[in-house]
Parts: C-alpha cells; structure tokens; sequence
C-alpha cells in the first residue's frame, strides 16, 4: 500500500437526546477519499458549519471512532483502543494544529515544553543539545528560531507566532500528514497569510501532505491541490481545488463561491443571498443522490 | 511564590492576622526542643500553682510546668494535623485527577469508593479503632487512620477541576506531543489544582484537629502522649474548673482557640486567592 | 453626504481601562483610551481591529455589560432612544433592565457563554424575551417560531442544548435571541466568526433587513474586513485602545489614511489572486504598557522621530472620515478597489 491514509465510506452518528425527534444525527455520511505518499498535497475540506469537519478530522486523528466504515492508515486499520506504543507510532506520522492557538498552550507552563516532549518521545532524543538542535531546525521552517521561543510563556508570544509554534511542535517528528483544523480563523488577517504560506511550503519544501479544513476560500484556492465540499455530513463535491473553485458544479459548491464576500464591493453591501440555488438544493436534497466522475477528474453528487 | 505572600500580608488583613495566630503558635509548639522536662514525668514541679513569673502558664495537679507541657502538646497535635493534611492531599490529589483525567471505568470505579468514604461515620470507626488498637494508638497512627477518612469531598473538587482541564485544547495538545498521562495529570493539571490542595489543607486541619481534641478529651487515645486533646482531658480528670486550677484548661483552649482562628483566616484568604476570576488574571499575566 | 441624519448613541473621550489591584500587583490595562465618536440612526457603524486591539472591551461599555476590573475612568455614553436619554453605565439598573433587549440588544462573542448550558434553547428564549415582548404565550411562541424561520433554523433546536448544536447553530440562535424583540439598537461583537460563508452572508443580510426594517442601529464589530466592506456604512479602526480611522465604508476601503488601516485593506486574500501579500511585521502593543506617542509606531513604516512623541489627534478629513496620524499624505493606498458587483446601491449606503 502506498496511502498515507485512506477513508473508507466512513460514516459517524451521534444519538442526541431528542433534538430531532428521538433521532440520531448523522455527522458525518459516507465519506471516502485518499491520501497518496508519493506526492504531498494540500487536502482542503471546506464546507457547512455543522457539516462534520471537525467530526471527520477528530476521527482521523482517533479521537472518535467511526460509526461505519474504517479509516486505514498506511494500509492498517485505526484502532482507538491500541497499546500506547501503537499510539505513539501512530501520532508520530499524524499530527494536528489546534484552531485557537491562545488555548492550544497551558498557560501556567512554558511553551518549549511541549517541542520539547515531542522531540524526546517521538524521536527519541535524549541529549539536551540534540533536543535543542530538533527544535530548532522545526522552528526554523516556520520563521522562528529556539532563542525567540525558549522559556517563554503563551501570553509573552502573539496568536500568529504561537499558531507558528504549535506547526512547529507538529513538524518536529517529521509528521507524513498534519491535520490543521481552521487554523486561521482566529488570527487577524494581517497573518493569516503568513501561516497559509506557511502550510504551502510544508507541502513544496518538506514534503508532507495537510489536510486543510477552513471556511475561507480565498485561501483555499491559493493553496490546495484537491478540495473536497461538504454539506450535511455528505460530500457534494470533490476534485482538483481551483478547477472546482473556479467553475463549481454542485448547487452547493456554486452557492459558497457566490457567498464568499468580496471588499470590491465595500460600501455597497452585497447581501442578497442566492435564493434560486438554494431552492435547487434543497429540491435535490429529497430525492435519492449517487456520486459520479466528471471528465476533469472531479467527483459530483447527483440526483439518480 | 515569595512575592505572593508577601503581597498577601501586605493587603490582606485576613491573612496577616492568621499568619501572626499562627505563627505565635508554631513559635510555642517549636520550643518544646528546648524543654528542660520530658513530656512524660510528672511532679517534677510544685503542683497547682497559678501563673508566675516562674510558671508563665502554671504548673498542673501532676505537678507539671504547664508552659512546657503544653508546647509538646501543640507540637505534636499541629504534626498531627500537617501529616493528615498532607497524607490526605495527596491522596485526593491522585483519586481526583485520575478520575478527572482518565473517566471512564476509572471515574466511575474510583468515584463509587469515593461516595462509601463520605458514607462512612467517622466517629464510630475512630473510637472502634481505638478499642483494637489501645495504646498502639499513637499521634502518627491515628493520623494515618485520619488522613483515609479525610479526602474524598476534596478529591471530588479536584475531579471537577480535572474534567474540566480535560476537555482543554492544550490537554490534546500535550497528548499530541507525546507527553504520558501521568505527566499531563502531574505536570499540566497540578498546577490548577494546587490552590484549592493548599486552601482545602487549612480546612482539613481544622477537622482533624478538632477530631483528635474530642476523641483526646473523651479519652478514645493514647493518654500518655502530650496533646491539646489529652491535656484537656487529664485537667478534667483532676476536676480542673472544680478545684479552681483554671489555667489548666483556659490557656489550652485559648491556644487551640488561636489555631483554629488562625487556620480559617488563612483558608478564607485563600479562597479569595484561588477565584477563578483574579487567578484567570494571574495567568493572563 | 447623505441628508443629516440624529445621533443614537455619543460617545465622548471615552476610556475604560481594566485596573487590577490584586496582592499588590497593580496593573491598568488601557483597553479604551479616549474614544470620542457617534452613532447615527438608521446605520451599520463597523469597528475592525486585530486580536486584543479593546473591541470588545469598548462595546462593553456600551452595551453596559461591565464589571469589575474593567471601569470607566472617565468619559461619558448617551444613547438616544427618542428623546429618551441615557447614559447605560450611570442610569440605575431598573432604568437600564427597562431598555435592555426591547431597546438595546447585545450579542457577545462567543455565542455559547450566553446560552445557559443547562438550559434547552426555548428556556433561554423565555428567560430573555418573554417579558420585554410583554404578549400572551401562544403568540410569543408563534413569534419565536417565525422569526427562527427567518434565520433559517428549525423549530426543532427549542428543544435542544447548546452543546448538542454545532458552532454555527448556536451562533445563529444567539443572533435570533438578540433580535427577536425588535430592538433600536444592535450591537454584535463577532457574530459570524464561526460560520461558513453561506451563513456568514445569509446571517450578514438578516442584520441588515431587521436594521433597515426598523431603521435600527447596529454596531458591528469583526477582524474580518470583507465583512465590514459589505455589512457597514461606516467603519471605525480601532488600534491599541484607539480609534485610529473613521470613515464611510468606500471611502475607507478604497483611500486608507492610516498606515494601519492601509495594510488590513490589502492583507486580504482573494479568490483567483495568488499575489503573496505582507504580514505586518511585530506584535501588538501591550496595552499595560503601551508605547509612548503614535501606538502604531513602533510597526509603522512611515514613522518619525515626532510619531515616537506626539499622540496624533484625531482630524477630520472632510465628508466625516477621521485620521490619527501626523502623515496622512504619505499614505497610499497599497491595493486598488475593483468595480462593485452590485451596481444598484444598497439602502442607506454612502452616496
Ligand atoms: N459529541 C457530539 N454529540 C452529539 N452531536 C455532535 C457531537 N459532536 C458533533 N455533533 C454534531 O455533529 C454535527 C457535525 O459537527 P462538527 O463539529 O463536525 O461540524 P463542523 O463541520 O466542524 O462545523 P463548524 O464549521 O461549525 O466547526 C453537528 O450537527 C453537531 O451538532
Ligand atoms: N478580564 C480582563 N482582565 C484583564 N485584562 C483583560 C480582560 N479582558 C480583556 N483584557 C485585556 O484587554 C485588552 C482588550 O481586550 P478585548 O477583549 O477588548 O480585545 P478584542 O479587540 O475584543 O480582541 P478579540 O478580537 O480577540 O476579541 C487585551 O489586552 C486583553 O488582554
Ligand atoms: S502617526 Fe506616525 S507612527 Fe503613527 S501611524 Fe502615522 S506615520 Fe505611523
Ligand atoms: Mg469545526
Ligand atoms: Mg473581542
């Protein structure tokens, strides 16, 4: 096998203490999709607030079992009740980056700690200057270096170079996936860039594959390679990410694009929401729907 | 640390009162190392005298100088309390946040034994085991059987806290950067917890004090030791009040008076230290 | 400049500071710092500003939901509610329980602090707008259920928790439960920072109906620029405590005076444009200890020895757009504007 990770119609129910009915809520609805090793990619999931992004990364990164299907990491099967040793293996090549990076950090401690404990667990290093030498050269790839970071505590460093930091701690044990969860959205624009930068030489320089989730499609389309679109737990739309962006095929797809908000238009207040396409949407949602490959490589939901 | 007790006599009368009972206290118990008499004679002075400038507190109706008898006295209830105190923090310290941190069978395990410990009479068992134990009963056993009856509602305040941390987005951080769990429960979490250990410690105190004064009186310990407890109970013995050797029971209980004021100034002061709003200052830094 | 229009809330050099005594540690942290402005009936006034820049302490002290350690120090608030003055932070607390929610309504950030976690969201509805509304049960309850259809949320979530709701959800009840007894004034402190896009705009449009509906004001506050381009009339830029620019939302958008202002304008990615664009070198000021002069100075590229002395005042421009800073002219805008997609003008947009 030669996937990083492969998501295998993946679906994931919560039962809720009858808010729909006595129903369960379906988080996530089928989902698959692969990561190949050879070449990194920028895997962006954008989509519904709501629409189980979150409840799909948490189940990549084991922090909740799928209620179906199975998520296969390099060929094996994701257990979350693994011995610890299989776990450590496990978190050695899949790392997440925490969306609120003022609360990603223990206040009360130092935030070397944790580049430290990751370099001694996870590479094993035991000698004070190969740790010091580990962290730096993590720090490095993202614009920082030990000095700045060493002894300082979360309230002494900004949102955009604790959010560089904790990229950082992922990088040190050489990670094959990174799972940043709206990694952005709590930063100011001034630095979302930076970081978005950031995630993209990752992938070019350091050869490791993201899985981007975000509600902003301007930086998904500067950035991602393939860009999957979720709405109600379900995939409406999958594929190459600019040639999705730009030309989106699914009503869904097309309305987010309409939706993104523009300051070309500052003053004018362009809020009229697209009512046709919603219309559209929801008379498909009734009906039964099949996924199917376009000629670009795309993957479509479709009423059958 | 320094800075913060030092910030806390300065502004806060609460605690610089308590600080003083106590230490005029400590200073006492402390002083029994210089005692010329050993604890256990007795008519090594002149019985019954009131207080002088020779006996500062008195000499007692076993023909002891109060003033000495009366430090090892306090020396040996405060060690009392300190080593229930700590014996049973930490003790709450692990159940708590194991249970917080873990949860699961752990918490519910864990938790099930913590609800029969608040079931638990206290006073029957003490006395029972002091009619086992007799005079094996000394202050450090006693305090050992105190310190496994004294934790469980503190480790359940600590459990709160630990759920809380749990779900915290640096607790997944800290597992991501391949930290064990003892090291997130005792290296991340501890320092939350620590405030509410050292304000439910004074507390705790308190109890344990006031325990082994009653079970002292009542004569359900070892008699021969020195403590305020056992003090009290040999001047009631000698009918203190009724011979008119007042100072044989009045300055005990003044001193032991002091302790206990002093103590909950301290945890009260505390308690103000450990809100949540001013230590979210704090850590806001 | 559109006809003259009254004034519903003035704010007069305004500062609010945090002033924390604890253990001898004493520390003032100058969350607002001298903030004169006003609020016109009938307008979306926007205050942008990065992380920790005071936004949300200043329209705290407005929305007067302070306490303690933040403090007014001096400065004063008067919201005019129809020849009704009233300045929220010296009235009495039934005065301002009279006006809270069916006059003033306030939507905090982070919408699951306001929602009681323990309560299903249809007691929350009761305990906030049942007796402001003052209507019999069965019409409150259709009420409620017809303006939820409005934002597009089931009748359905009454009966749930918060926690069972998902980030955006709740973000929209809160939105629902601020709006829901008609108030004169609105004011939203980051109430689409969770939300998709689609929301996000669908969320954006329904302010701005129930605004002009009931030619209401709204402070809108955010970090995101593009939803100030098209929600605002008016955008104010907070910087350290400061107002630092004011202006009508084109006019700012597309000639910047201030540095700062400037860049947040361009930092913005857009869809189709892969241009790398600058981070702003430096950390925001610590407002303990805030430099000394032009706040922005230290990260300013246009600084001057005279910037590291002087607090440049707030001047007005002409046509209501307000700058601090000594070199206005050097500043120039660092991207151009493209043409707006929507050429018919929105209701009580700028001319
Ligand atoms: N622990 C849980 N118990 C019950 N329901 C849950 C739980 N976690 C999530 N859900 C539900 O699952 C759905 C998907 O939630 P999720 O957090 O994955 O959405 P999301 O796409 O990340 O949304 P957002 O963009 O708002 O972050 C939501 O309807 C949410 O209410
Ligand atoms: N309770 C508090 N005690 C002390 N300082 C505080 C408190 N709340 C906020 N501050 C400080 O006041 C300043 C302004 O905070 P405020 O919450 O107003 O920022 P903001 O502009 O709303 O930021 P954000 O965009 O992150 O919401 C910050 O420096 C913050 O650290
Ligand atoms: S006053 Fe000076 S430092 Fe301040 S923004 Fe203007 S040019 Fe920059
Ligand atoms: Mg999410
Ligand atoms: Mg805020």
């Amino acid at each position: 096998m030669n996937d990083i990770l492969e998501v295998r119609n993946v679906t994931k129910r919560f039962g809720m203490g009858g808010v729909f009915g006595r129903n369960h809520i379906t988080a996530v609805n089928d989902v698959s999709f692969t990561i190949e090793a050879e070449k990194p990619e920028i895997f962006t999931i954008v989509g519904e607030s709501g629409s189980g992004k979150t409840t799909l990364a948490r189940m990549i990164l084991r922090l909740e079992t799928p209620s179906e299907g199975e998520i296969l990491f390099h060929g094996t099967r994701v257990d979350l009740r693994a011995s610890r040793a299989e776990r450590l293996k496990f978190m050695h090549e899949v790392q997440p980056v925490f969306q609120n990076p003022f609360e990603a950090f223990n206040p009360l401690k130092e935030v070397d700690r944790y580049l430290i404990s990751t370099a001694r667990t996870f590479l094993k290093l035991t000698k004070q200057s190969d740790i010091e030498q580990a962290m730096d050269d993590a720090l490095q790839k993202v614009g920082l270096s030990y000095a700045e970071v060493k002894g300082r505590f979360a309230h002494e460093l900004s949102g955009g170079q604790l959010q560089r930091v904790s990229i950082a701690r992922a990088l040190i044990c050489n990670p094959t996936l990174l799972i940043a969860d709206e990694p952005v959205s709590m930063v100011d624009a001034s630095l979302r860039m930076a970081i978005v930068n950031l995630l993209k030489s990752l992938r070019d320089d350091f050869g490791v594959s993201v899985i981007y989730i975000t509600h902003d499609l301007a930086t998904a389309y500067y950035i991602a390679d393939r860009i999957i679109i979720m709405q109600k737990g379900d995939v409406v739309e999958m594929g190459p990410a600019r040639a999705v962006l730009d030309n989106p095929e699914h009503p869904y797809a097309r309305l987010l694009k309409e939706s993104v908000l523009s300051i070309d238009d500052a003053g004018y207040g362009d809020l009229d929401p697209a009512t046709e396409l919603m219309d559209q949407i929801n008379k498909d949602r009734t009906g039964r729907t099949k996924m199917v490959t376009r000629d670009d490589g795309r993957l479509v939901r479709v009423a059958e | 640390m320094f800075k913060v007790v030092a910030d806390l006599i300065r502004y806060n009368i609460e605690f610089t009162i308590g600080v003083i009972l106590l230490t005029i206290v400590i200073v006492f118990a402390l002083l029994s190392f210089f005692s010329p008499y050993s604890p256990e004679m007795i008519y090594v002075v002149i019985p019954d005298q009131p207080p002088s400038a020779q006996y500062w507190f008195g000499t007692n109706s076993r023909g002891q100088d109060l003033f000495w008898n009366l430090s090892f006295a306090f020396r040996n209830t405060l060690f009392f309390g300190l080593t229930v105190a700590v014996l049973s923090r930490i003790i709450s310290i692990t159940v708590g946040l194991l249970a917080g941190y873990l949860g699961g069978w752990v918490d519910r395990g864990l938790m099930f034994f913590n609800d029969i410990f608040v079931a638990i009479p206290i006073f029957p068992i003490l006395i029972l085991f002091y009619f086992v134990l007799r005079s094996d009963l000394d202050t450090f056993r006693l305090a050992l059987i105190m310190a496994c009856l004294g934790w469980p509602f503190d480790a359940r305040l600590i459990r709160s806290v630990a759920i809380g941390l749990r779900s915290r987005e640096f607790t997944r951080h800290a597992v991501f950067a391949g930290m064990s769990p003892s090291r997130i429960m005792f290296q991340e979490h501890l320092p939350y917890v620590m405030p509410i250990v050292f304000s439910t410690a004074m507390a705790n105190m308190i109890w344990s004090i006031g325990f082994e004064v009653t079970l002292g009186v009542l004569g359900f310990t070892n008699i021969n030791i020195p403590t305020v407890g056992t003090t009290i109970y040999w001047a009631n013995n000698h009918s203190a009040m009724v011979v008119g050797t007042w100072w044989w029971i009045i300055i005990p209980v003044t001193l032991i008076v002091m302790t206990f004021l002093g103590l909950f100034l301290l945890a009260i002061s505390m308690n103000e230290y450990i809100d949540p709003r001013s230590r979210l200052r704090r850590m806001g830094g | 400049m559109a006809e003259q229009k009254q004034d519903v809330l003035q704010v007069r050099n305004l500062k609010a500071y945090y002033q924390m005594a604890y253990f001898g540690v004493e520390r003032e942290v100058r969350a607002v710092d001298d903030i004169t402005m006003s609020i016109h009936e009938n307008e979306v006034y926007g205050i942008a500003g990065e992380s920790s820049s005071g936004k949300t302490s200043f329209i705290k002290v407005l929305a007067a939901a302070i306490r303690p350690p933040l403090r007014v120090v001096d400065g004063e608030v008067e919201f005019n509610f129809g020849g009704q003055k009233i300045d929220p932070n010296k009235a009495s607390k039934e005065e301002v329980d009279a006006i809270r929610w069916s006059k003033l309504s306030y939507i905090m950030q982070g919408s699951m602090s306001v929602l009681n976690p323990v309560r299903k969201i249809g007691r929350s509805f009761e305990d906030f707008a049942f007796k402001p509304m003052g209507l019999p049960r069965a019409e409150f309850n259709s009420r409620v259920a017809a303006h939820l259809e409005r934002l597009k949320l089931s009748p359905n979530v009454l009966n749930a928790y918060p926690h069972e709701l998902s980030g955006g959800m709740r973000q929209r009840v809160t939105i629902a439960l601020a709006t829901v007894c008609q108030p004169q004034f609105i004011i939203a402190d980051e109430p689409t920072t969770a939300l998709d896009v689609v929301v996000q705009k669908d969320v954006l449009s329904m302010i701005r109906t129930v605004q002009q509906e009931m030619r209401a004001s709204v402070i809108f506050v955010t970090h995101d620029m593009s939803v100030h381009a098209n929600i605002t009339d008016r955008v104010g830029i907070i910087y350290a405590g400061r107002l630092v620019e004011e202006g009508p939302t084109r006019q700012l958008f597309a000639q910047p005076k201030h540095p700062y202002t400037a860049h947040l304008v361009a930092s913005l990615p857009r869809i189709g444009d892969t241009r790398e664009r600058p981070a702003l070198e430096g950390r925001p000021p610590n407002l303990s200890d805030p430099p000394k002069g032009c706040r922005f100075h230290p990260r300013c590229p246009l600084a001057t020895d005279r910037c590291k002395q002087e607090n440049p005042p707030l001047v007005d421009m002409g046509e209501g757009h307000r700058v601090a800073c000594f070199h206005t002219d050097k500043v120039k805008p660092l991207i151009e504007l493209g043409q707006p997609k929507v050429t018919r003008m929105a209701e009580g947009a700028p001319a």
